[in-house]
């Protein structure tokens, strides 16, 4: 501790001369203890709260209130309460102390939530349905010859390539073009965006009213797409059973999410080219698609960069919208995140649905390499 | 409304077009796209909007686009959706536990990232930056992966090589155990953004804030939150639409029991039971949309200058 050599600490020392002998010792052993004791009595004191709140059947609103209250002001509490823990120590200790007591929580959390897990999936993934005894690869040569799993790679390929490109193009085409509107560019933007604010579960209905179906002579159709299609004279078309395109039009509703994401940030990037680069190249007669493909692109191009990433990862994990218009396996619109928890929750096998775990997972590790690259790269220039 | 509020802040900033370009400036081209595009993305949402305002008997007749060719006709339009959603989707007590669920779930990981994010831009100490590289790896982790471990220590606490190591927590069905996975979660990005900016900002501030004898959590407090406000808004606005339109998680950890469940469960209960109420489906889903779309316009413009304060100048 006493390494990481921090200067405050180091100038802290000449202010209160350190007491020597066998008084230093138990002043210290003092210190230490009440610290203990402090952290302990305020954990316990939260724990018995929460105890209360958790049998208490009175009054929900009231509940709410106190649980809200009692979430927000109690991680304030924790850290002001650990820090002023610090603050007891000696002095050389405390100034070792304190960086962990900023990061430790954090570090806590995510070794529970994130690498436990991990570890423990990975483990599981071994093990047969209960997750009892070993089976060794079994679970894998599972993932890999299964139809509906076979199905559900190439869905999930699909996802990974077409949602980035198509939101990315259009989140840039759309950023470039409402720049040079004169009045209304907010408007645009916040409708376009609108669709990030709307759950999984809300957007399934919206988009159910779209694709929905009723076979001829079962009533009119109120479907939109079907609107059309009838109005046209044709019959009534069932999209979502439509294999395999049905795959792409369950990827025109994470189009339509998440291209907002994508204007947005490109937006951002593209007001911070500056307007004499661009004023320059005009003047030099470069046309407004050279300008574009010139100026703009190149500039913006470590902002494509992370929003391109951050599609992929979103398009990996997807699960929901396949999960929600149902049906998956008949219709032949599975991927491979709605496949594991398929197999935890459904299908009753640990196994499996830990195997499909790891294999997205793996497809996710090129991504986190690339990261880690990109943030090194970051703090060489910084 | 809110839009139109939007609208004048971005218009009243002074736009310096020459006359000579004012052809491209919002050229027909320009504006044929923009129209077309921002009608495209409209028409889905107008739907269920338009649908959740007509009554029973004409929704499951006719397409809610036919409602357009006589808007006003009194027959065409009611309100009885949105209190029959209220009274029989028992949304009332759904909302608040998603207040209760989403508030705590946003504040807790911004205020544990902004103190691991100070601390990671300037803190010395051992294992900083490998601390700060798994952070960001973590960032790609599938959330679901975690979700059957995370739910077994909940209910039982963990063993190893049969021997209990963590006891029983009890964190099944309660918003502490909620919060608490909402947190882990979110925090990989919040580290990383969080740390993008309050890393970017000038080091001349703290050092003078230490001379004058001002410690870290002072330091942190007085100087670092109140200068870091777009990027803790921006991250705040991310972290509060996804867990407010979050079905899974809450799912998981809190159960789909009337009493604890929250506003996305109450939907998607709605949408098995009742699949073909269109009327009262859409009038769930515009309820549900409410608090995220006035939350979103009231902090959008931070949405965009913190989010992007780290990746645009890298």
């Amino acid at each position: 501790m006493s390494a990481s050599g921090d200067p405050a600490g180091s100038g802290g020392t000449l202010a209160g001369a350190p007491p020597t002998g066998g008084r230093a010792v138990r002043s210290i052993v003092v210190r230490v203890l009440v610290a203990v004791a402090i952290s302990v009595v305020s954990f316990l004191a939260l724990r018995a709260t929460f105890d209360f709140l958790r049998n208490e059947n009175a009054n929900r609103g009231l509940v709410v209130l106190l649980a809200i209250g009692l979430g927000v002001g109690g991680i304030f509490f924790l850290f002001w309460a650990m820090d002023k823990v610090v603050d007891w120590l000696p002095e050389r200790l405390s100034e070792g102390f304190r960086p962990y007591v900023f990061v430790g929580p954090a570090l806590v959390v995510l070794s529970v939530f994130l690498v436990y897990p991990l570890i423990n999936t990975i483990l599981i993934s071994f093990k047969d349905a209960r997750s009892q005894a070993f089976v060794g690869l079994e679970n894998y040569r599972f993932v890999f010859t299964d139809p509906d799993m076979l199905t559900s790679i190439r869905n999930t390929i699909g996802w990974v390539v077409l949602v980035p490109l198509v939101a990315v193009s259009v989140g840039l085409m759309f950023a470039t073009l409402a720049d040079r509107l004169r009045r209304g560019e907010a408007v645009a933007k916040s409708l376009i965006f609108l669709p990030m604010a709307i759950s999984f579960a809300g957007a399934s209905i919206v988009w159910r009213l779209i694709y929905s179906y009723r076979p001829q002579g079962f009533g009119s159709n109120i479907g939109l797409l079907n609107g059309i299609v009838v109005g046209m004279g044709k019959n009534p078309i069932d999209w979502i059973g439509l294999r395999p395109w049905n795959n792409l039009l369950l990827m025109v509703i994470m189009v339509w999410m998440q291209t907002g994401f994508a204007m947005v940030v490109l937006s951002a990037a593209i007001k911070a080219i500056p307007d004499e680069l661009i004023e320059a190249a005009r003047i030099d007669g470069a046309s407004e698609l050279q300008v574009f493909r010139r100026i703009i692109v190149p500039g913006i191009l470590p902002t494509i960069a992370v929003v391109t990433t951050y599609m992929v990862i979103v398009g990996l994990k997807v699960f929901d919208i396949p999960f929600v218009f149902g049906n998956t396996e008949a219709a032949g619109t599975v991927v491979i995140a709605e496949r594991m928890l398929h197999w935890f929750f459904i299908g009753g096998d640990n196994g499996r649905g830990a195997a499909v775990a790891v294999v997205l997972f793996v497809a996710v590790v090129p991504m986190m390499i690339w990261n880690i690259r990109r943030f090194r790269e970051q703090e060489t220039t910084r | 409304m809110s839009v139109a509020q939007v609208g004048e802040i971005r218009d009243a900033q002074p736009v310096a077009v020459s006359p000579e370009l004012n052809v491209r400036h919002g050229g027909w081209f320009v504006r044929i796209t923009i129209l077309v595009v921002v009608l495209l993305w409209s028409i889905p949402t107008l739907g269920v909007l338009i649908t959740s305002f007509r009554p029973e008997a004409l929704v499951t007749t006719s397409g809610w686009w036919t409602a357009l060719a006589h808007p006003f006709q009194a027959a065409e339009w009611t309100i009885e959706n949105y209190r029959l959603a209220l009274s029989q989707g028992g949304f009332g007590n759904a909302f608040l536990n998603s207040l209760a669920v989403t508030i705590p779930s946003t504040v807790i990981p911004i205020t544990i990232a902004a103190f691991a994010a100070y601390a990671f831009s300037w803190m010395e100490f051992r294992g900083r930056y490998i601390m700060f590289v798994a952070v960001v790896g973590l960032m790609v982790v599938p959330l679901q992966m975690a979700l059957i471990p995370i739910l077994r220590l909940y209910t039982g606490g963990a063993s190893l090589f049969g021997r209990q190591i963590i006891p029983d927590p009890h964190l099944g069905g309660t918003f502490l155990g909620v919060w608490l996975a909402h947190t882990g979660f979110g925090l990989p990005l919040a580290v990383y953004l969080l740390r993008n900016y309050i890393g970017s900002l000038p080091s001349e501030i703290i050092e003078s804030a230490k001379v004058d004898g001002a410690d870290h959590f002072t330091i942190f407090w007085r100087l670092i939150v109140p200068l870091s406000v777009p990027a803790l808004a921006a991250f705040a606005i991310f972290q509060f639409l996804w867990v407010w339109n979050d079905l899974l998680v809450a799912y998981v950890f809190l159960g789909g029991t009337p009493q604890l469940r929250v506003l996305t469960v109450a939907l998607a209960d709605l949408v098995g039971a009742r699949g073909d109420n269109w009327q009262l489906l859409t009038a769930a889903a515009f309820l549900s949309m409410s608090l995220p779309l006035v939350v979103f316009f009231s902090l959008q413009k931070y949405f965009v200058r913190g989010l992007t304060a780290g990746s645009v100048k890298g």
